[in-house]
């Protein structure tokens, strides 16, 4: 490659594209093959897609329902723009250890000055090779190098670059390189449709009107895309400034198979991350927990903090994660080979200064449910919010301490909705988790039942409960129907409700259902 | 529904006054008063909750959720452990506000471990104990709750427990044969304690009233031979806005 290695225009630059990065992230965190046919929803629409979905003609903007159609085989997830920014990160790390000066364009676009690396390497073309050499070692594969004067001239030579991963255009030769191009690539949608009926359709048509004229009809946004077009692009590659790296992984070698050794080990790293960030005067509120096992399992959380995490929280995260539902001295199922703890959420220590006082009883509150959290797990200790719904069930949420509050004024979602069929003011005092099995029985002894139309066969006159004598009824007012989803036949519920008042003076809330009587609730 | 009960005879009377003037004096130092619903005024030793003492409920977490109602109206943390069918919906409506709140529905093996925990920051702890309690267990338990004045309410047995409370008859209203739902109903709670709390006595109380108000209920003359007139059942807001 003959190039001027001195005299290189300043705006000449190399961009890294990879292709689909978005459903490369999402299929790298879900496991998923990239080469499948996998696509990425938004809001009900295609947000992406992989080349076999392409193949099979699903493209963005598609609606879900004619994308299966067209792609019967097609895997779906959702979009998560952060998941891209973070699966990026570490391409974006090792690229800048190689070639100094990254300037991130979008998570998958990466673009950087190319007379110091052109240099370094002996040549674009290596220097190009190098790079795709870096990113290959990270298992990124199908990416592409463009190399080009101004960035967007680089893009599109990398976009363009088919049946080799590098496209070089040569310096100079970039304003003809993108004239074939649509005018769409540097104009949003309104000024391109605008242009399309004025019959300028490609970028070199575009660059052929005067630039006075482009800039009177169009404004700055115009001459700044009339510019590019014209490949006079002046925009240099801003290098980022590295970020501080906040997380900490560990790997252990032999692979620990207990939470109370791990937990152990991890104490150090734990003190580590909260330090770095400390140092830097800030606190950490949300942080994600990733464990690789031996097996090749990988399991990955986000836990949130009320206030903020000290190292003990965070080994506490790491051993509730690792135990679920099991106890601390319990053995794991797969011993544990490597342990990441990322920041999610960071914040300035300023806006968590304890006051002069303390921070008051709350803050007591909050380090004793820790402590029986600590001691039981996450999910033991709740805060409860009511609920919408019909069923007794439905209407509490639980949620645990620390955990995003439910919504304020005691309205979780649908609280305040009316729900016809649901239960009159008074509340049972006691809601049983699993419904208990009942008899109730008419005066002969036999069962009472309810025919489809919702009549019952007998007025109820005993009950009892499962293996207890029948005692007889003293009131009792029903059945109410409660009919719900039964347009989704997964989710349909069918079920007949009766209040009872038994022998003893207790009142009950009984259902009834395909499977026979249950008490939901006591009013005791 | 109730058992006839017998007239009050003058040294119960004399004893029931001295209780109630123990009742009145009751914010010494030891033993400070925890704001409680006014219904249990008749019901409770000493006319209400006191910090550091254990107090047993039983048959009924209505009456659980009425004590629990006072004390969370007026600002303090309430925590329910060990009842996972612990109706969050009716505390609500009876009261007790959920901002304030903790469930510890499975504390499993370690609950005496957590209670322990819980009674350090809150100042009402209500539990259900899995399993018997030991007194060595119990008093030690105690000693913690007085230190930190804080009031546990058992619902369940309690070896030496300061005060207990038991629903004797339920009577609902309401419901008939066929027809009508659930709206209010009457209780008998019988009250007993030890030591300086005395006998056991009985009142009638409306657990709930006809729009989810607690209070003594007004119809019956009182069993226990109560002769002072019983006020109209008041509604805990309205309690609450006389306190402040």
């Amino acid at each position: 490659m003959a190039v001027d290695l001195v005299h290189v225009d300043p705006t000449r630059t190399i961009v890294l594209w990879c292709p689909d990065w978005p459903v490369f992230a999402a299929c790298r965190e879900s496991g998923l093959d990239p080469d499948a046919s996998v696509a990425l929803t938004e809001g009900g629409q295609i947000y992406a897609c992989s080349a076999a979905a392409r193949r099979d003609g699903v493209v963005r903007g598609l609606k879900l329902r004619e994308a299966q159609y067209r792609s019967p085989g097609l895997a779906l997830l959702d979009y998560d723009a952060s998941l891209d920014v973070r699966v990026f990160e570490p391409v974006v790390r090792r690229v800048e250890e190689t070639v100094p000066g990254v300037q991130l364009i979008r998570p998958g676009t990466l673009a950087m000055r190319a007379r110091g690396p052109a240099r370094y390497y002996g040549g674009e073309d290596a220097a190009a090779r190098a790079l795709l050499d870096t990113v290959a070692a990270l298992d990124v594969v199908g990416a592409r190098v463009g190399i080009a004067d101004g960035p967007f001239a680089a893009e599109q030579a990398a976009r363009a670059a088919s049946g080799s991963p590098v496209g070089i255009v040569e310096p100079g030769a970039s304003a003809a390189f993108i004239a074939p191009l649509p005018v769409r690539l540097v104009v949003d949608a309104r000024i391109g449709t605008l242009l399309n009926r004025l019959g300028v359709r490609t970028l070199g048509e575009f660059a052929a009107l005067p630039e006075a004229d482009v800039r009177r009809r169009f404004g700055a946004a115009g001459a700044f895309a009339h510019d590019r077009a014209a490949g006079r692009e002046h925009t240099r590659v801003l290098a980022r400034t590295p970020p501080p790296e906040f997380e900490v992984a560990q790997e252990f070698e032999p692979p620990l198979d207990r939470i109370d050794q791990l937990a152990f080990v991890f104490r150090v790293k734990a003190d580590e991350f909260i330090d770095r960030m400390r140092t830097r005067r800030l606190v950490c509120t949300g942080i994600r927990v990733e464990i690789d096992d031996e097996a090749g399992g990988h399991s990955s959380r986000s836990w949130l903090h009320p206030r903020w995490f000290t190292p003990a929280d965070v080994v506490d995260r790491v051993r509730w994660q690792l135990q679920g539902a099991g106890t601390a001295d319990s053995a794991l199922t797969s011993p544990i080979v490597r342990l990441r703890v990322v920041p999610e959420r960071i914040d300035s220590t300023g806006n968590h200064e304890e006051g002069l006082w303390g921070g008051g009883p709350d803050e007591r509150v909050h380090h004793g449910l820790t402590r029986v959290q600590s001691m039981l797990g996450h999910d033991a200790v709740v805060t409860a919010a009511i609920g919408g719904g019909r069923m007794l069930a439905d209407r509490q949420v639980l949620v645990p301490w620390g955990d995003r509050a439910p919504e304020r004024a005691g309205a979780g979602p649908g609280a305040g909705a009316p729900w016809p069929g649901s239960l009159p003011a008074l509340a049972p005092a006691s809601v049983f988790r699993e419904r208990l099995p009942i008899g109730l029985f008419d005066g002969g002894g036999a069962v009472v039942e309810i025919d489809a139309r919702g009549v019952i066969s007998a007025k109820p006159e005993r009950f009892a409960l499962a293996g207890a004598a029948p005692a007889p009824v003293r009131a009792w007012a029903g059945p109410w129907p409660v009919v719900e989803r039964w347009w989704d036949a997964e989710h349909a519920r069918r079920v007949h409700r009766f209040q009872i008042v038994d022998d003893d003076g207790c009142a009950w809330l009984l259902v009834r259902d395909d499977a026979g009587w249950w008490a939901e609730a006591r009013y005791d | 529904m109730t058992a006839p009960l017998a007239p009050a005879d003058a040294p119960s009377r004399v004893e029931e006054l001295q209780a109630r003037i123990r009742g009145m004096q009751a914010t010494r130092l030891d033993s400070k008063t925890v704001p409680t619903h006014p219904a249990f005024e008749q019901v409770l030793p000493g006319g209400s909750l006191r910090e550091g003492t254990v107090v047993s409920v039983e048959g009924s977490t209505t009456l659980l959720m009425a004590l629990l109602a006072g004390p969370s109206a007026s600002g303090r943390w309430v925590a329910v452990a060990g009842m996972p069918e612990f109706g969050v919906e009716a505390a609500s409506r009876f009261g007790i506000d959920l901002e304030r709140l903790a469930l510890v529905p499975d504390p499993g093996r370690q609950w005496l471990a957590v209670v322990a925990a819980l009674a350090d920051v809150i100042p009402v702890v209500a539990v259900r104990p899995v399993g018997r309690v030991s007194p060595a267990e119990a008093s030690r338990l105690t000693a913690r709750l007085r230190q930190r004045g804080t009031v546990l309410l058992v619902a369940g047995q309690w070896p030496g427990s300061d005060a207990s409370l038991g629903v004797e008859t339920s009577d609902w209203h309401g419901l008939e044969l066929g027809h009508g739902h659930l709206s209010d109903r009457d209780v008998v709670v019988s009250a007993g304690g030890r030591g300086e709390f005395g006998r056991r006595g009985r009142s009638r109380l409306r657990l709930p009233g006809r729009s989810l108000e607690f209070g003594v209920a007004p119809d019956a003359a009182p069993p226990s031979g109560e002769s002072t007139p019983l006020g109209e059942p008041v509604r805990l807001d309205e309690y609450v806005r006389r306190a402040v």
